[in-house]
C-alpha cells in the first residue's frame, strides 16, 4: 500500500490542458460548461469497431490515460449504446459489421450523433470498398463528423468529438 | 523426413532458412505427420488460384522446423470441388484456416465442419473472391444467416451471447457461453466480422504500395507486419537490407513490443479492479509514443518499414533522450512490478485464472507469447534469428504455469529484455544509408518474410506478379493458432473472469480476420 501511494504522489497530477488549434480555445472548465449547458450532463460515447485494423482503437483508449483525462473533460465512454450520446466509429464498414453497426446506431435514443474516426472511417482509406468492405462509415449510416488521420492523435479525435457537439 | 523427400526440397527466397516442395495428396498429409512427430508447428496455410496458368488450385503449408520452415505445396485439377486432405486432425489449429480458405477460394478440405468462418452471408455461398475470375470491386447485399453453434444440455445449462460489438473500445467478435450457474461449460468463438478482403486487395497493388496494407493488418502490429513483407519482397529481388536500416527495424519493433506490454499490463490491472495500475501503465505507453514521434516522427510506425530499409533517419539528438527514457522506464516498471507481486486482490485474480497447461498448449499448437507463458520456448529471435537479432541474442523468456499471471509475468521479463536490446542497439549504431533500391521481382517468384511480433510470428508469403504487381499476398497473424486456446484456458472458470483471461491473451481481431 505505501509503494502505491507514494507511486500515486510522486507522479502527481499529469493532466494537460485541452490543446486546440484555433484561438477561442476552451478550458477544461469551459468544455465542461459548454457540454452542461448543452446536454445538462456528461458526454456518453459508445465505440463501434466497424472494421478497423485496431490502430484508431488504440489512440481512442489514449484518451483515457492521465494525460488526456477525458473523463475530467465530463465525456466518459459507456458499455452499452442505450446509454449513449454519440457513436465513435472506426473503420471501414466491414460487410460483416453491416448490420451490428446499424443495430447499434438504432439502439442509441435519440438525438444521437455520430463521429467517425480515421482514414478508413472518412474514406475507406487503404482498404477502400471492396466485396468485403463498404468503405467510409458515411456509406452506412450517417455521419456528424469525421476525422482523418492513420491513426489521428487522439487531440485530434478530442477535437471532434468537441465540434461534433457543439455544432461547430 | 525421407531422403527421397528432403532431396526434392528447393530453397525458397525468405529472410529465414527456408525450404519448398510439391506433394502429392498422401504425401500432403504424411509430410504434416512427419513434421508434426519432430515437433514442428504448423504456421499457416493459404490457396492460390492458378487456373489462368495451368489450370491448377494450389494449396500451400508453412511449418516452423528446429532447422528452419517448410512450405509444402499440393496442387489440385480443377474438378467441381477441388479437394486435398484435412490437416486439422495433426495439427488442430489448421481447422478454422481450411474453412476460411474455403469461404475465399472454394477448394475444401475433406473435413466435416463446413460452416462458413469468413463469409457471414456478405457474399452468397457460391461466389469465392479469391479466384481469379472474380471481380474484386463487386458488393452483394448481406443475406445473415444464423450460426450453428454447438449446443450443450443439461440441468440449468444456458447460453451467454456477446459480441459482435464489445463493452469497450475493442475489436469485434462473438463468443458463446454455455454456463451453469457461472461456471462455463464451453466457449465457442465465432470470428470473421472485421475481414475486409485484403488477400483481394493485396493483389490490385503494386509491390511497393504493399506495405501500406500489410502495416494495416493488425494496428498494433504494424511494424512487425511492415517487416514481414519488407523481408518477403526483398528475399524475392534479392535486395539487402542495409545494416542501420536494420538496426533501426528492430529498434522500431522492440518499441512495438514495448507499447503494447505497457498497455496490457495496465489493462489487466484494470480487468482485475486495480485502476491504479491502468493509470500508471497507460501514462508510460503514452510517454514512450511521444518518444516515437520526437525520435521515429509519428506515434505509431505504420509507414516506417519499406522495403529496402526505413523512411526516416533518428535525428541527431534521440540517442541520448531514448537512453534516457528507457532509464525512467525500467525504473518504473520495476516499481510496479512489485506493487503488482505483492498485491493480494490483484494475484488472486491472476493466479490459477485462465490455466493453459503445457501439455494442451503443445497439443494445440500455441506460438508466441501465450505460448512461451506456457512452457512452450519459441520465439523466432531466438530460433532462427535475422539480423540484427543474430548479434543481439535475445533471451528466450517462458514460464512454466499457463495462468493468467505467467502471461503477465512474461510481459514484465520481455519488457526489460526489449529495454537491454534496445540499449544494445543504440551503442552500436554504425553510420551509414537506411534505405536502398528495391528492384522489382520476377513475375511467378514465391518469398516468406517472418518477423517475431510482440504476439508472435507474423508471416507474409507474397507471390509476384508481372511488371511489379503481386499475384498473392498471404498474411497470417498468429492469433489464429491462439484463438483456440482461449477456448480451453476459459473451461471452468467462472464468466467474470472472461475480459481478464482474453486480455492475458490479447488476440488479433483484424488480424487474423484480414
Amino acid at each position: 500500500m505505501i509503494n502505491t501511494l507514494s507511486r500515486m504522489i510522486r507522479t502527481g497530477i499529469l493532466t494537460e490542458t485541452f490543446p486546440t488549434p484555433c484561438a477561442a480555445s476552451p478550458s477544461v472548465e469551459g468544455l465542461q460548461k459548454d457540454l452542461r449547458n448543452i446536454l445538462g450532463r456528461a458526454l456518453c460515447i459508445r465505440h463501434v469497431d466497424a472494421g478497423s485494423c485496431n490502430g484508431c482503437e488504440l489512440e481512442i483508449q489514449a484518451l483515457n490515460n492521465p494525460y488526456y483525462n477525458l473523463e475530467g473533460f465530463g465525456i466518459k465512454f459507456v458499455a452499452s449504446p442505450r446509454h449513449a450520446d454519440l457513436l465513435l466509429v472506426t473503420g471501414p464498414v466491414s460487410v460483416n459489421m453491416e448490420e451490428a453497426l446499424k443495430r447499434t446506431l438504432d439502439a442509441v435514443p435519440d438525438p444521437k450523433l455520430v463521429v467517425a474516426v480515421g482514414d478508413c472511417g472518412a474514406c475507406g482509406g487503404v482498404f477502400g470498398t471492396s466485396y468485403a468492405s463498404r468503405g467510409a462509415v458515411a456509406n452506412v449510416i450517417p455521419v456528424h463528423r469525421t476525422v482523418s488521420g492513420c491513426p489521428p492523435s487522439p487531440v485530434a479525435i478530442l477535437e471532434a468529438i468537441r465540434s461534433a457537439v457543439l455544432g461547430v | 523426413m525421407t531422403h527421397e523427400f528432403e532431396s526434392a526440397m528447393k530453397q525458397l527466397p525468405s529472410n529465414l532458412p527456408c525450404n519448398h516442395t510439391r506433394v502429392g495428396a498422401v504425401r500432403w498429409r504424411q509430410s504434416a505427420e512427419r513434421f508434426h512427430t519432430d515437433g514442428g508447428r504448423l504456421l499457416t496455410l493459404w490457396g492460390s488460384d492458378d487456373r489462368d496458368r495451368d489450370g491448377l488450385f494450389r494449396i500451400y503449408a508453412a511449418y516452423l522446423l528446429k532447422e528452419g520452415v517448410a512450405v509444402v505445396e499440393h496442387e489440385m485439377e480443377h474438378g467441381t470441388t477441388p479437394a486435398y486432405p484435412s490437416l486439422a486432425e495433426t495439427f488442430p489449429c489448421a481447422l478454422r484456416m481450411e474453412r476460411a480458405i474455403h469461404d475465399l477460394l472454394g477448394i475444401t478440405s475433406m473435413e466435416p465442419d463446413h460452416r462458413g468462418w469468413l463469409r457471414h452471408g456478405g457474399w452468397p455461398q457460391t461466389v469465392f473472391p479469391l479466384r481469379r475470375d472474380f471481380d474484386g470491386s463487386q458488393q452483394f447485399s448481406v443475406n445473415s444467416q444464423p450460426y450453428p453453434f454447438v449446443q450443450v444440455e443439461g440441468d440449468g445449462v444456458h447460453e451467454i451471447a456477446v459480441g459482435p460489438v464489445h463493452a469497450g473500445t475493442i475489436e469485434p467478435g462473438h463468443f458463446r457461453f454455455s454456463v451453469v450457474g457461472e461456471k462455463v461449460l464451453r466457449l465457442e468463438e465465432r470470428l470473421g466480422y472485421t475481414h475486409k478482403g485484403v488477400s483481394k486487395r493485396f493483389e490490385e497493388m503494386s509491390q511497393k504500395e504493399g506495405r501500406h496494407l500489410a502495416a494495416r493488418l493488425s494496428g498494433d502490429s504494424a511494424v512487425a507486419f511492415s517487416w514481414a513483407y519488407a523481408a518477403a519482397l526483398e528475399a524475392i529481388t534479392q535486395t539487402a537490407c542495409p545494416p542501420r536500416a536494420a538496426n533501426l527495424r528492430a529498434l522500431a519493433l522492440e518499441h512495438e513490443r514495448l507499447a503494447n506490454h505497457l498497455g496490457d499490463l495496465g489493462a489487466l490491472g484494470n480487468d482485475a479492479g486495480f485502476a491504479f495500475g491502468l493509470t500508471q501503465f497507460s501514462r508510460m505507453k503514452e510517454d514512450l509514443l511521444r518518444v516515437n514521434l520526437s525520435t521515429f516522427g509519428a506515434r505509431y510506425l505504420f509507414d516506417f518499414i519499406q522495403p529496402g530499409g526505413v523512411a526516416s533517419d533518428l535525428p541527431p539528438s534521440a540517442p541520448p533522450l531514448l537512453l534516457d527514457h528507457y532509464h525512467v522506464l525500467e525504473e518504473n516498471v520495476s516499481s510496479l512490478r512489485v506493487i503488482y507481486d505483492n498485491h493480494a486482490g490483484l494475484q488472486d485474480r491472476f493466479r490459477e485464472s485462465g490455466i493453459l497447461s503445457q501439455e494442451m498448449a503443445e497439443k494445440l499448437g500455441a506460438i508466441g507469447l501465450a505460448g512461451r507463458a506456457s512452457g512452450v520456448p519459441l520465439d523466432l529471435r531466438v530460433d532462427h534469428p535475422c539480423s540484427p537479432y543474430d548479434r543481439l541474442q535475445p533471451k528466450m523468456i517462458t514460464q512454466s504455469a499457463g495462468d493468467v499471471a505467467a502471461r503477465v509475468q512474461v510481459r514484465f521479463d520481455e519488457i526489460f529484455e526489449s529495454l537491454r536490446l534496445c540499449r544494445m542497439l543504440l551503442a552500436d549504431f554504425a553510420p551509414g544509408p537506411i534505405q536502398t533500391e528495391c528492384s522489382l521481382a520476377e513475375p511467378g517468384r514465391l518469398g516468406l518474410g517472418l518477423i517475431e511480433g510482440w504476439r508472435g510470428p507474423v508471416l507474409i508469403a507474397l507471390e509476384s506478379g508481372p511488371d511489379g504487381a503481386i499475384r498473392r499476398c498471404h498474411a497470417h497473424d498468429p492469433s489464429w493458432q491462439n484463438w483456440p486456446l482461449l477456448e480451453y484456458a476459459i473451461l471452468g472458470n467462472i464468466v467474470p473472469d472472461f475480459p481478464l483471461i482474453n486480455k492475458s491473451f490479447n488476440l488479433s481481431y483484424s488480424g487474423h480476420d484480414g
